[in-house]
């Protein structure tokens, strides 16, 4: 069975590209709302990708500008200049 | 903010080493094991330091970068917060004793935890996990910051914020806080990191942040859920060190597994213990609920914990001892909790109540298999007692378990309706326990938990100010009539209604 | 070595007998009446007659539950650290064969809180 690898970020106006960069690029992530957070499940594996974030945010984006909306995540993380990943091996 | 050129002469990967590695070397004048004595004491093997990676990669450059825009963005929520009256926005002040129980309970810890991985960090030959330890000692001493700048605004309304580093030290239910972290603080720097960084960061910090913070945004209260956020956006970082400093111990030496299994079964059943504070701030604190404990777990440990635990045997590692205990209390140590609070509140600096019928309706539909049976007719034998004049306070010290040094509320694995006692000897004397965990833990190191400094026996032994309650509350410097009590009649509540009729009135 | 450390680790335990000014710490926990939410800790110097603690203390501790005046100390069920104990009313706690940091259990038939709930 696929174990779900989990990111929880803040419900702010930083991080809602990002979200939406997640959506776009995990087809199988599961987005749930709380109250000024979302969390988002993905079996196995997650990524965000650079390029997407900056598609949607229409400027140059440092995937580290993620430590300034992240709350919490699950999994191993893999971080290179262009992605972010989570993953359970 | 600004943001960093694409055009970059090094990758994430070559600056990392650059600014970690490359800034550590071999001591000449003194041998290494001289210069680094306690990072072998604990039987742990490392061979090649180098093998240290921070997944993050997160250099002390870009962390000033972020953790500044970071301070930037949260200052300007709380300033905004006590400029615009914030306080007046929280859906009832009963919330307010939540916070008073963080501050005094989990603020002194993030100094702590300050405190301990400065140390840690001294001690690790190693220039990656250095350099990990160095960046969360400042982060931690950042969160003890910001909590109190941002809970100071509660401090200039509301009882019991006013003396929380004295309290933290004497009050009798902040020892479980307090000894928690000496525990840890006390052991070698890679238990330390093992009960810190992972057990407590990795395992189960999301219970303590997550949900609760969530919740705090629920119930208005804007300060808090920043400095919440804001202190876990560090945290990301400090569970990936947590399952760093896991995997390289085991990577490392096959000797290191037995190790790393005990500690994890111990701080595991630690961190358990004392997150019965936040499953009662979760289920009874909050005026309006996002989840209840039992959800929270599940969610938290129970499938994200499991999952890390399934990925973790690959190394031999198995789910820590007593999950299974865990499991099994889930739907009941809240209410034990908070059953323990409500007959002690006379000598506690925050206040309790009994949860109203919309409250109770929400417990039961979350708890169907113990809230009718056992909790509700709790409250109701206490709400026809409140009725007659009669609030029912404990007058009598609780015996308190020689471990988690919570009072021994806690029943058994299978009979929610007897009280769970375990017990053990040592050179002659007799110590009692809550849980098989906690006995275990004892079992394992006696010389360290005879040493507990147990509020009750330091009570009858008089060194707490004397033999009255008053004067032990005295000690404790919690102001009898203000900070103890019920919430009804309180002056909190007095306050609180009156600003409610007075908005009441200006609408009218 | 009974501790991982450093160095050489023994300490005195915080809670020996002579700690307590001639008390020992006894633990008292009335079953099925979790309204107490735990067991309590009294000091008692050890040659108290075991009836005080029962006439004198106990409706100190126990008296707010209305199920307390309806017990019948005759009926009543003891373990005194575990194991099933009668004790003498007219005996000391020492000469009933308490000890320091003892526990005692008891139970009353017919009395399990408020409808029967345990509290």
């Amino acid at each position: 069975m696929t174990r779900n690898v989990s990111i929880t970020l803040q419900n702010t106006d930083d991080a809602r590209p990002i979200i939406e960069a997640i959506e776009q690029d995990n087809p199988d992530a599961v987005v749930h709302h709380y109250p000024s957070m979302v969390k988002i499940d993905s079996p196995g594996q997650l990524t965000v990708r650079q390029s997407t974030v900056e598609e949607k945010l229409g400027r140059d984006w440092d995937v580290q500008e993620l430590h300034l909306s992240i709350i919490s995540l699950s999994g191993n993380v893999d971080e290179e200049d262009e992605y972010f990943t989570l993953s359970w091996q | 903010m600004s943001v960093a050129t694409k055009a970059r002469k090094l990758g994430l990967k070559q600056r990392y080493a650059l600014m970690t590695r490359g800034l550590g070397w071999e001591t000449t004048y003194q041998p290494m094991d001289t210069v680094f004595p306690y990072d072998t004491y604990e039987g742990i093997k490392i061979h090649d330091w180098d093998a240290w990676e921070d997944p993050f990669r997160l250099t002390m450059d870009a962390y000033w970068k972020y953790q500044s825009e970071k301070e930037r963005k949260l200052y300007a929520v709380i300033d905004s917060f006590a400029q615009n009256n914030g306080h007046l926005g929280i859906t009832d002040a009963r919330y307010v004793n939540a916070i008073k129980l963080f501050l005094t309970g989990v603020s002194p810890l993030e100094y702590q935890a300050h405190r301990g991985f400065a140390h840690a960090g001294r001690h690790f030959r190693g220039v990656g996990p250095r350099i990990a330890c160095q960046m969360q000692s400042i982060d931690e001493l950042r969160h003890a910051q910001t909590q109190v700048h941002a809970m100071s605004h509660y401090n200039k309304y509301f009882d019991g914020f006013h003396d929380k580093t004295h309290m933290h030290d004497r009050v009798w239910y902040l020892s479980v806080p307090k000894s928690f972290f000496d525990d840890a603080m006390t052991a070698g720097p890679f238990e330390f990191l093992t009960a810190i960084s992972f057990s407590f960061e990795y395992v189960l910090t999301n219970l303590l942040f997550v949900p609760f913070m969530s919740g705090a945004a629920y119930n208005g209260d804007m300060a808090t859920v920043t400095f919440g956020f804001s202190a876990q956006s560090d945290e990301a970082r400090h569970m990936t060190l947590g399952l760093e400093v896991i995997k390289f111990m085991l990577e490392q030496d096959e000797g290191n597994t037995p190790i790393v299994q005990r500690w994890m079964d111990k701080w595991f059943w630690r961190g358990y213990r004392l997150l019965a504070l936040v499953a009662m701030m979760m289920d009874y604190m909050l005026p309006k609920r996002i989840m209840s404990w039992q959800e929270a777990w599940e969610m938290y440990f129970e499938e994200a914990g499991g999952a890390l635990f399934e990925d973790l045997s690959r190394y031999g590692i198995r789910p820590p001892k007593y999950h299974e205990v865990a499991a099994k209390e889930k739907d009941r140590i809240s209410h034990e909790a908070w059953g323990i609070f409500y007959n002690y509140t006379h000598a506690a600096a925050f206040h309790t109540w009994l949860p109203n019928e919309d409250e109770m309706a929400w417990l039961s539909a979350k708890y169907p298999k113990t809230f009718d049976k056992i909790y509700r007719p709790r409250y109701e034998q206490w709400a026809k007692m409140k009725a007659e004049g009669k609030r029912f306070y404990n007058n009598t010290l609780p015996q308190l378990c020689t471990t988690c040094q919570i009072p021994m509320g806690f029943t058994e694995p299978d009979d929610p309706t007897t009280i769970c006692f375990r017990s053990s000897e040592y050179r002659g004397e007799r110590y009692h326990f809550c849980s098989d965990g906690c006995k275990d833990i004892f079992d394992y190191e006696p010389e360290k938990y005879i040493q507990s400094w147990l509020p009750v026996h330091q009570i009858y032994q008089g060194n707490c100010g004397g033999a009255e309650l008053g004067q032990v509350l005295d000690w404790y410097h919690i102001n009898q009539g203000a900070d103890n009590l019920d919430y009804d009649g309180s002056p909190d509540q007095q306050l609180w209604d009156k600003w409610m009729s007075d908005r009441k009135k200006a609408a009218s | 070595m009974p501790v991982t450390a450093i160095g050489k680790y023994e300490f005195e335990p915080l809670d020996k007998r002579e700690n307590f000014h001639g008390n020992i710490i006894t633990y008292w926990n009335w079953e099925k009446h979790l309204m107490f939410c735990s067991p309590v800790a009294l000091p008692f110097p050890p040659d108290m007659r075991f009836g005080d603690v029962v006439e004198k203390v106990f409706p100190d501790v126990y008296g707010a539950h209305p199920d307390f005046e309806k017990v019948d100390w005759s009926k009543v069920k003891w373990t005194l650290n575990q194991e099933p104990f009668t004790p003498d009313f007219d005996r000391s706690l020492e000469e009933n064969g308490f000890d320091h940091k003892c526990v005692v259990r008891f139970w009353t038939p017919g009395l399990d809180g408020y409808k029967g709930s345990a509290n």
